[in-house]
C-alpha cells in the first residue's frame, strides 16, 4: 500500500478505532465506549451490504432483515434458556443466510426498481412477522437477560472486551470482503454489475454467483445483528425496520462504494454526525438566541439532509473518494 | 466447404403481430465466413439474438456442431464454442481494459467459486488476455480503464474478448458499425486473418466490407431469406438488387 494521504488517513482511522477504549478509559467517558461499540457493529452491517451494493451493483432496500433476523436469533434462545454462543450465534448466521438464500433466490431474477421493491417487501414481512410473535414481546420486543455464553477468559459483559469482540470481526469482516472482491468470484460479480448480459453472453451463469455473494453479504449482516442483541441487551422488531436499511444504504454511499473501508468511514461519520449535530447546532444559535438554541437541537436531520446530498451531487465516490483524489491534487 | 456446423431450421419470432423472423433456413459450413445483410427492420439483429441465446424462437431449431441449442442458456452456447460479439458495444467500462478480456478468458476457465486468490495476479487469466490484446493491437492500452478508448478500439476490446476462449464460431453483429474508414480498413483486415481459423457469421452494414470478406451471403428481407449463396450469386440476383442493394450500392459492391 503507497502513503497516499487517503490510505494514511485509513490508517489512522482503523488505528484510532483499536486505541479508543484506552482513550474511553484515560477519560473516564463510558458513553464513548458505548457509542462506539455501535458505530463499530453498524459498520458490520454496512460493510455487509457494500459486498453487494457496492461491489455487486443490488440494491438491497431490505438488508436491515439481517440485523432483526440475527438479533432475534440471540434474543429467542436466551428467551428459551440457551445462553450459549456456541449454539447462538451459529444459529443466527444460518437463520439470516437461509433468509438470503430465499429472498435473493427470488430477488435476484428482477432488475433495478423491482429488485429494491421486492427485497423490501421481504423485509418488512419478515418484521411484520417478527413484530407478531406474542412470545417473544411482539411490537415491545425483547429483553435479553443474560448475553452469549462463551469459554472462560470471554465475557462479554465486559465493555472493553466486547468492544474489541466487535472490532476484531470487523477487521475480520474487512479482510475478507477484500479477499473475496479481488478473487475470481469477486470478478464475476463486478462483471455482472458493470454488464450482465455481456458476463452471460461470454459464458457466466451470473445469477447463482449473484445468489452466493447475496447469502455471504446476508450472513455477515446477521452477525451483526447477534452483536447488536449482545450490545444493547435487548431486540425489538424496530431494528430491522426499513428505515434501518436506508441509514445503512447512506452509510454505504456517504462513505463511498468502490471500497472496502468506504462503509466504516460512512457509519462512523453518519454517526458521529447525528450525536454531534444537535450540540453544534445549539452551539452554533446559542450567540443569537441564548437558551432558546437548545430546542433547536432536535432538528439536526435538517442538516444532515443537505449534508448527504452535497456527498452524493459532488463525490460520487462518497468520502473516501474525496479523499483519494486528495492524493491527485497532491501529486500532479 | 465441408460438414455444416450451424444448422438453423424453420425458425420464427415474432413480436405482438411484427413477424421478425420468417421461417429462416440457414446453413453455415465450417470455416465459411457467411454474411448475412438486408436493409433496416429486416430482422438481421434478432436472428443473431436467438441464435445468441438471448432471445427465444417460438418455433424452429437451431443446431451447433451437432448439438440442439434451441433452448440453450447464453453461456452454455459460449462454452460450446459459439462466441458473439455486439452490435452496440457491451463492454465492462468501468473495469481495465486488461480485466474486460481477463473475464472472457475467466468464463472459459471452468467455475468461478474460487472466493481467495487475487484474480488480478493470476497468470493463467492475465497472459492469455494480453496475448490477445496483442492480436488485436492493443497491448498497450491494457491498464487504461475501458472507458477511457476510443469507440474503434472497443470493438478491438470485443474481439479479443471473442477469441480467447478459442471459439469454433463468432458471432459478428455490425463489428463496423461506427468505425470511420480507417478503423473499418483495420477491422476488415482483423476478420480477414480470423477467417482463416474460425467460422465466422457476420451481419453488416458495410457493403464494401461484406463483399470483401464473405464466402456466402444470406440476404434477409422482412424476416425472410430472399437469396442465399457466393457474393457473385448474390451481386447478379436480380430479387436482391431490386429489394436491397439499390442501384448506387450495387455498382458500389460491383467493384469490389
Amino acid at each position: 500500500m503507497s502513503t497516499t494521504p487517503r490510505n494514511i488517513l485509513v490508517v489512522a482511522l482503523l488505528a484510532a478505532l483499536v486505541l479508543l477504549p484506552v482513550y474511553a478509559g484515560l477519560t473516564g467517558d463510558r458513553f464513548m465506549l458505548t457509542l462506539f461499540t455501535r458505530i463499530v457493529i453498524l459498520a458490520l452491517a454496512a460493510v455487509s451490504l457494500n459486498l453487494i451494493l457496492g461491489y455487486g451493483g443490488m440494491m438491497s432496500f431490505g438488508h436491515a432483515a439481517y440485523l432483526g433476523i440475527g438479533g432475534y436469533a440471540v434474543g429467542m434462545l436466551a428467551h428459551e434458556g440457551i445462553y450459549t454462543g456456541f449454539v447462538q450465534w451459529p444459529v443466527a448466521l444460518a437463520a439470516s443466510a437461509l433468509f438470503a438464500l430465499v429472498i435473493g433466490a427470488l430477488s435476484l431474477r428482477t432488475r433495478g426498481v423491482y429488485f429494491i421493491m421486492i427485497t423490501l417487501a421481504f423485509a418488512q414481512m419478515a418484521y411484520y412477522g417478527i413484530a407478531g410473535l406474542a412470545r417473544y414481546g411482539g411490537d415491545d420486543g425483547l429483553t435479553i437477560y443474560k448475553r452469549s455464553q462463551f469459554f472462560a477468559p470471554i465475557d462479554l459483559s465486559n465493555k472493553v472486551q466486547f468492544y474489541y469482540l466487535c472490532l476484531a470481526l470487523l477487521y475480520g469482516s474487512i479482510y475478507l470482503v477484500w479477499r473475496l472482491v479481488n478473487s475470481r468470484f469477486g470478478m464475476v460479480i463486478q462483471g455482472s454489475r458493470s454488464n450482465d448480459l455481456r458476463m452471460r453472453a461470454i459464458g457466466f451463469p451470473t445469477y447463482r454467483y449473484r445468489l452466493v455473494c447475496f447469502v455471504i453479504a446476508g450472513t455477515l449482516c446477521g452477525l451483526s445483528g447477534a452483536l447488536i442483541a449482545n450490545h444493547t441487551d435487548f431486540v425489538s422488531p424496530a431494528m430491522m425496520y426499513w428505515t434501518r436499511s436506508g441509514d445503512l444504504i447512506i452509510m454505504v454511499v456517504l462513505g463511498g462504494m468502490g471500497s472496502v473501508v468506504g462503509p466504516v468511514i460512512g457509519a462512523v461519520a453518519l454517526l458521529v454526525l447525528e450525536e454531534a449535530l444537535p450540540s453544534v447546532i445549539t452551539f452554533v444559535l446559542h450567540p443569537f438566541m441564548g437558551e432558546k438554541a437548545a430546542g433547536y437541537g432536535e432538528f439536526w436531520q435538517i442538516v444532515l439532509g443537505p449534508l448527504l446530498l452535497l456527498v452524493v451531487l459532488f463525490a460520487r465516490g462518497g468520502i473516501d473518494g474525496l479523499l483519494a483524489k486528495l492524493r491527485a491534487k497532491a501529486v500532479p | 466447404m465441408s460438414e455444416t456446423l450451424l444448422q438453423v431450421e424453420n425458425l420464427a419470432k415474432r413480436f405482438e403481430g411484427i413477424v421478425a423472423t420468417d421461417h429462416i433456413m440457414l446453413n453455415v459450413a465450417a470455416g465459411e465466413l457467411h454474411a448475412i445483410i438486408g436493409p433496416n427492420g429486416a430482422g438481421k439483429t434478432t436472428l443473431i439474438a436467438q441464435l445468441g441465446g438471448q432471445l427465444t424462437p417460438d418455433s424452429g431449431r437451431i443446431r451447433f456442431d451437432g448439438h440442439d441449442i434451441t433452448a440453450l442458456p447464453m453461456y452454455r452456447r459460449s462454452r460450446l464454442g459459439l462466441a458473439r460479439s455486439f452490435q452496440i458495444t457491451s463492454l465492462f467500462l468501468d473495469l481495465s481494459v486488461l480485466d474486460n478480456v481477463a473475464l472472457a478468458v475467466q468464463a472459459h476457465a471452468g467455475h468461478s467459486f474460487r472466493f481467495w486468490r487475487d484474480a488480478r495476479q493470476e497468470a493463467e487469466l492475465r497472459e492469455p488476455a494480453r496475448a490477445a490484446l496483442e492480436r488485436v493491437g492493443l497491448n498497450d492500452r491494457a491498464d487504461l480503464p475501458a472507458s477511457a478508448l476510443s469507440h474503434g478500439e472497443h470493438r478491438q476490446i470485443e474481439l479479443a474478448m471473442a477469441l480467447v476462449g478459442s471459439p469454433r464460431m463468432l458471432l459478428l453483429d455490425e463489428p463496423m458499425a461506427g468505425l470511420g474508414p480507417e478503423e473499418s480498413a483495420r477491422m476488415v483486415e482483423m476478420l480477414r486473418a480470423l477467417k482463416k481459423e474460425l467460422t465466422i457469421l457476420l451481419v453488416e452494414h458495410d457493403m464494401e466490407a461484406v463483399f470483401a470478406l464473405a464466402d456466402r451471403i444470406t440476404v434477409l428481407v422482412y424476416g425472410r431469406v430472399i437469396a442465399s449463396g457466393a457474393p457473385a450469386e448474390i451481386r447478379a440476383n436480380a430479387a436482391v438488387r431490386e429489394a436491397y442493394l439499390g442501384e448506387a450500392e450495387g455498382e458500389g459492391a460491383g467493384h469490389v
